[in-house]
């Protein structure tokens, strides 16, 4: 056993390995670390803002409301006139039902797996990390998936079947993001509102839902920017198509594929139009966060902790 | 009062001081593991009706999962394994038949950190009402006041019913709570050191609201304190390391403890 030392021996050996507080070597350190801290931060924010400067200048330049009003028709990559109103309308259908698609099955997924499974913490781990794991594969697996279940399912190239391929492709993403908010629920107030005698159903409902709201929509945010943002995915599964989509049946060409055509355009204006539609697909992407925003500001208040 | 001694499995003498039908609440023989460490050994208590029974013990001793094993909410936590078994009334509360959410509706409980629903003040006590049957709006008014006031919190709360629970103090949130407990009309109310984290003065007001409600209610509460339990015990349940040391009626307990522990424990050896 150790002998036993006095309190202010303990202090005078603590006090005798004691560095000046922020001087020499200490201080050296935090000014380096601090400024690759700015740094870092400096050329993150800077090469964030001439993408989005860029966007916003070539594309307001080359904007045209007949763009937002016209469907692309026989010639838009040919320079001959004609909007990309059918790719917008149909990325919107695509990534709405989509990310709508997977909030549902992701949010009973994380449910089941925060309410139901909370004892089960090996299944618990397993799952988690298998999820962690798909979420990093990269989306034109995701096409060719969605291909060959289009193929064994018999169903053509279109609309429902990119729903359900990019439904698959953001499913990770989802049930992850909402997961990791319904872990921090306290353990106290699932026990406080099963103690009154509530279901676990109720629990997950009518406590679960309302503590998670903000990251809910967060998750949605999340997945719903991938949804609309990916042009892979839906590559082999969409097909393609110059007019607005009218049915789940139909043919449709999203904006990040109209992008990618219009760059690999051989006209140089229609080039320049990309800029264009990437001004577009920015603006829909402020629209949706903003409005989420607004959503879950207004149920903030009630959280708990 | 006419008391019989049982002999515990350990030896231990646990006086069972309980006519049929006095007591409400009798733990047969629980044990409790988490992984590998044995949390509750071998208890035997029988917890009488309309009472104020307190579980008393120095910190880890095993009172708050002794509580929660009473109302079952060992089924949130993983690794642990349970034998023996809890009666409330005649109904087993481990077992596969046993419905589990009518009998926690019988029992209330307040945690030592209160947690409201994330909801407003209103819907925190109405969640509780609704839980049970339909109510108009005037009788979901009217309860919700007769609870509010119930806990003292009415004059407080009256103006800002549609705010957010959280928005309150901790020893308001805590008087909700007790609020929102008695909405699901329980015949028990459990509690684990539901002071413990307030201020004295709102201390006092849930000491002095326990008291009262143990006319009408069975009261079991978890406490490391002392002195509140000799203010309002009616029995005691002295808990050490895992077991059930002595449980007694409070005055004899406190005035003439039998066991070595006890004794210790209220000359201040433990704390
Ligand atoms: N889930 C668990 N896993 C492992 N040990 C636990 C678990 N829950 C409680 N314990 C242990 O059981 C003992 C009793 O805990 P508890 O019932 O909270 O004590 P008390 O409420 O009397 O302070 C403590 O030593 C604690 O560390
Ligand atoms: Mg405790």
């Amino acid at each position: 056993m150790m002998e036993e030392k006095k309190l202010s021996d303990i202090r005078a050996m603590v006090k005798s390995h004691e560095r000046p507080a922020r001087t020499g070597r200490k201080l050296g350190e935090e000014v380096f670390f601090r400024s690759l801290m700015n740094i870092a931060s400096v050329l993150i924010v800077g090469v964030m803002g001439i993408i989005l400067l860029s966007i916003f200048y070539k594309g307001v330049s080359t904007f045209s409301w007949s763009m937002l009003l016209e469907d692309m028709g026989s010639g838009f990559y040919l320079n001959r006139g004609g909007g990309i109103k059918n790719a917008i309308i149909g990325s919107l259908y695509l990534s709405l039902s989509a990310t709508l698609l997977a909030l549902l099955v992701g949010l009973a997924c994380a449910l089941c797996m925060n309410v139901y499974l909370v004892r089960h913490r090996r299944i618990l781990n397993a799952a988690r990390f298998l999820l962690d794991l798909i979420w990093g594969v990269p989306s034109i697996i995701y096409g060719a998936f969605g291909f060959s279940l289009m193929v064994f399912f018999g169903i053509k190239t279109s609309l429902l079947a990119g729903i359900i391929t990019v439904t698959l492709f953001i499913l990770p993403i989802m049930i992850r993001a909402i997961d990791e908010v319904m872990k921090t629920v306290p353990a106290g107030l699932s026990e406080s509102v099963l103690s009154m005698g509530s279901t676990r159903s109720e629990l997950s409902y009518k406590v679960y839902l309302r503590q998670c709201f903000p990251g809910i929509v967060t998750a949605v945010l999340l997945a719903f920017g991938r949804a609309i943002g990916d042009a892979a995915s839906v590559l082999y599964v969409t097909g393609e198509s110059a007019r607005t989509p009218t049915s789940l049946m139909d043919n449709v060409t999203t904006l990040p594929v109209a992008i990618y055509n219009q760059i690999n355009s051989p006209h140089a204006a229609t080039q320049d139009k990309a800029y264009a539609s990437a001004f577009i697909l920015t603006l829909v992407i402020l629209a949706i966060s903003l409005l989420s925003r607004y959503i879950s500001k207004r149920y903030q208040k009630y959280r708990i902790y | 009062m006419e008391s019989n001694m049982n002999q515990g499995k350990e030896g231990r003498n646990i006086e069972r001081p309980f006519a049929e039908g006095e007591s409400i609440i009798r733990v047969d023989g629980l044990n409790l593991h988490a992984g590998k460490t044995h949390i509750l050994k071998n208890i035997n208590v029988e917890i009488p009706k309309n009472k104020l029974t307190v579980i008393l013990g120095p910190s880890g001793c095993g009172k708050t999962t002794l509580l929660k094993c009473m109302n079952r909410l060992t089924d949130l936590t993983p690794d642990i394994k349970v034998s023996g078994n809890i009666y409330i009334g005649e109904q087993p509360v481990f077992g596969s038949k046993t419905d589990i959410v009518a009998l926690r509706r019988k029992m209330g409980l307040l945690s030592q950190r209160p947690f409201p629903l994330p909801m407003n003040i209103y819907n925190n006590i109405a969640y509780g009402l609704k839980l049970r049957g339909k109510y108009t709006r005037a009788e979901l008014n009217e309860l919700v006041e007769y609870y509010l006031r119930q806990v003292n919190l009415w004059d407080e709360v009256k103006d800002r019913l549609r705010s957010p629970a959280v928005r309150l103090s901790i020893g308001q949130q805590q008087r909700l709570c007790l609020a929102r407990g008695l909405a699901v009309n329980p015949d028990i109310i459990l509690a684990d050191e539901p002071t413990s984290a307030l201020d004295p003065v709102s201390s006092e007001a849930i000491e002095k609201q326990f008291a009262a409600l143990s006319k009408d209610y069975t009261l079991v509460m978890v406490t490391h304190v002392l002195r509140q339990a000799r203010r309002i015990a009616d029995y005691v349940i002295f808990m050490y390391l895992g077991e059930v040391i002595e449980m007694r009626p409070a005055q004899e307990f406190f005035d003439d403890p039998r066991e070595e522990q006890t004794k210790k424990y209220l000359a201040g050896a433990f704390n």
